[in-house]
């Protein structure tokens, strides 16, 4: 993975050092929290209900072993003993003091990393897949090209006071782990027809109030020609996005508004004129970047391994497991082990101190050093030998995180919602609980297969439920939490935004909604077909009847 | 409002002057800078391309900042500085602040109406960072020319 050089590291530290002396006039009073406001949204630091919360920024979701246990560090030491992963990469801390938050920036620093544009109206982290360099069928690894975007977007003069925030994912797989369709922009990774690799550039994606698909503006970017090309859309988006209402101020208004055909047209002229120039990186730059990427020295291994079948055989539980969160690996002989952080009736994503320095130590051994977070909320460690399987799982098990569920009902994204935000209508985290519950007690998850269930606590959309098979949005009646039910989304290749079915139901009786509508599809799904597949096929009505079946009663 | 020059990396209170300023508007009636000196006025929504051809009749361009974080004129003094090579003085004018100084000069500001006090204070913001990723307006070598530099001496 990327290592710091001397001008990585000496941007961060100037960066923490400008941010201690921020924080000082802050807490010498020089600074009014109007004044500061401003100044700790450019580095992750909110004001929430009851305390600071940090952000800290995982870029492109990669983590060392070293910077985990860090973040494990981080947690004891200045927060509560956990952190909590979120859908963009990123991990948030729910407790620091201010007083703490350059020393805990410093820390950070000391593993080559930052919570620099994890909040504010900027260029914010670059998300990617979770399964860059080990999956089988991407084009390329995406991550050279995310640690370029990574550069070149901070602190960037032009695009620091953009009209809002401004998301970027990139992808080199058709299997699409990273959500590109509703993003600001989305970017995939092609094969032209020359046999170069290229981008397909989609723009104008994204969730909240009003959500879009985004769409694609140019079918196929040469790739050295990435920046400039970023530059030209984030310069007209900068000039041309709406700054009189925040709630229209993202660039899906203004990709919408004045029509695809005529942003691109303004994107194009605008590139034609700076391509070329010192913003495209010369070739023995991005080789530089890339080299940080190269595949760890696997072994020549046969596929099979006698030990993971055997223990396979042996251990029912650990066959489930295997079944469940295990993904084929691009290596002979290796696999993709994914680490669900969605334990039974535990808030969706949180992970402690001692599980965080438990899975680095996993990963340091049997994982090429390297763990990944995913924008579900859960982690990954990419390349594991086959060979090994049982002896992680074992270990996982023994911090209580070898919960079988990965891309199943229980493995849902929540925001955090009303237990934490102050934007929230309604509670996010005791649903989550709930339904995971339901279907523990109920069991059959894996027989019900993959059903994406997201869960936002207000309409800004943080826990992506319009892009859930079942999305779950938090609203409030009168001072009661009531919650809204959208069928049909989906943030993957396939994206489309879920269509509201009805009015909200209440707390009590949203997880027997959530049961009926999955026993209902159980009962008439054709063969191989997932949730979202038997929706589309039987269209919103049918669900939607057997969503109210018992509260019309 | 007093005005602070940025010159060699330092700000300094600049010299008084007699100033005519042509707004965007008087500029579309045909008003054109004829002796002395002459700024012009834009506000954050202009294209630059129906000033472009006269540029260089004015001393100065005013770029505003009705709010530090409406960022358009961000964008305007780059589109200035490096599409259409204006070498006058840009001039930050509205919310300028401390905190946005720095991301101003490297957009091509080099003009800040902000009280004589400030000086100290923004001058320091200035040289709060030593290297920058990316080309700008400015004269800061972007991280991988140095990089490149560095790989070509050693």
């Amino acid at each position: 993975m990327y290592r710091y050089d001397e001008f990585d590291e000496t941007i961060v530290r100037d960066r923490v050092r400008q941010f201690r002396g921020q924080v000082g006039r802050r807490l010498s009073g020089e600074l009014t929290e109007e004044q500061f406001k401003p100044l700790r949204l450019m580095n992750g630091l909110y004001l929430q209900l009851h305390a600071y919360m940090l952000r800290v920024a995982v870029p492109y979701g990669t983590l060392s072993s070293k910077q985990l246990r860090q973040l494990g560090h981080i947690a004891r030491k200045y927060d509560k003993g956990y952190g909590h992963f979120t859908t963009r990469q990123n991990i948030q801390y729910n407790w620091p003091a201010l007083v703490d938050v350059p020393d805990i920036l410093d820390d950070l620093a000391d593993v080559e990393m930052h919570a620099i544009q994890t909040s504010g109206n900027c260029i914010r982290n670059v998300t990617s897949d979770q399964y860059a360099g080990a999956s089988a069928e991407e084009i390329e690894d995406p991550r050279p090209w995310c640690e370029i975007i990574r550069q070149w977007s901070t602190f960037h003069p032009e695009f620091s006071y953009l009209p809002r925030k401004f998301k970027i994912a990139v992808t080199a797989a058709p299997h699409d782990r990273a959500a590109v369709k509703v993003h600001d922009i989305g970017l995939v990774i092609k094969k032209g027809a020359d046999g170069r690799t290229g981008f397909e550039v989609i723009v104008g994606g994204g969730l909240g109030r009003t959500p879009y698909v985004g769409h694609t503006i140019r079918d196929f970017l040469p790739k050295e020609h990435l920046l400039s090309y970023l530059e030209a859309v984030m310069r007209v988006y900068n000039l041309q996005g709406r700054r009189d209402n925040i709630y229209k101020a993202r660039i899906k208004i203004l990709v919408n508004s004045e029509g695809v055909e005529s942003f691109r047209a303004q994107v194009e002229d605008e590139w034609s004129k700076i391509k070329g120039s010192d913003i495209d990186l010369p070739r023995e730059e991005i080789e530089r970047i890339r080299r940080y990427f190269a595949p760890p020295p696997f072994e020549t291994l046969s596929d099979a391994s006698i030990a993971f079948d055997t223990a396979r055989k042996a251990d029912p539980e650990f066959d489930r497991w295997a079944r469940i969160n295990l993904a084929a690996h691009k290596q002979p002989g290796y696999a993709i082990v994914n680490i669900s952080l969605k334990p039974y009736g535990k808030p969706p994503g949180d992970i402690s101190d001692a599980q965080m320095e438990a899975v680095a130590d996993i990963a340091e051994r049997y994982s090429f050093d390297e763990i990944r977070a995913t924008h579900e909320q859960n982690l990954v460690l990419p390349h594991v030998r086959k060979d090994d399987l049982y002896t992680v799982y074992k270990a996982l098990r023994d911090v209580d995180l070898a919960t079988a569920n990965i891309g199943l009902v229980s493995d849902i994204i929540a925001c955090p919602g009303l237990d934490y935000c102050d934007l929230a209508n309604a509670r996010s985290i005791p649903i989550a609980e709930r339904i995971s519950e339901r279907f523990r007690a109920k069991g059959g998850e894996e027989e019900i297969g993959e059903l994406k269930i997201k869960i936002s606590g207000c309409i800004n959309a943080c826990g992506h439920h319009h892009v859930g098979h079942i999305g779950i949005l938090g609203v409030d009646k009168k001072g009661e939490e009531f919650y809204q039910i959208t069928l049909g989304g989906s943030g993957a290749e396939d994206a489309s935004l879920g269509e509201i079915a009805g009015r909200g139901l209440s707390s009590d009786q949203v997880v027997d909604a959530v049961e009926r509508l999955v026993d209902f599809y159980k009962d008439n799904r054709k063969d191989g077909e997932r949730f979202l597949d038997a929706y589309r096929r039987m269209g919103h009505d049918a669900f939607k009847g057997v969503l109210y079946a018992d509260a019309q009663a | 409002m007093p005005t602070l020059k940025l010159r060699n990396g330092f700000l300094a209170p600049a010299e008084s002057f007699a100033e005519t300023e042509i707004t965007l508007e008087a500029f579309r009636e045909g008003v054109r800078p004829e002796a002395g000196r002459f700024a012009l006025v834009l506000p954050n929504d202009a294209g630059l391309e129906e000033v472009a051809a006269t540029l260089d009749r004015f001393a100065a361009v005013v770029l505003q900042f009705p709010a530090f974080k409406d960022g358009r004129a961000y964008s305007q003094a780059r589109l200035l500085r490096e599409r259409y090579g204006y070498r006058g003085e840009i001039r930050a004018r509205g919310d300028v602040l401390r905190d946005q100084i720095l991301f101003m000069a490297r957009a091509g500001f080099d003009g800040f109406e902000v009280g004589e006090e400030q000086a100290e204070a923004f001058t320091e913001a200035l040289s709060e960072f030593a290297y920058f990723y990316q080309p700008a307006a400015d004269a800061a070598l972007p991280v991988w020319r140095r990089r490149a530099a560095r790989a070509e001496a050693a």
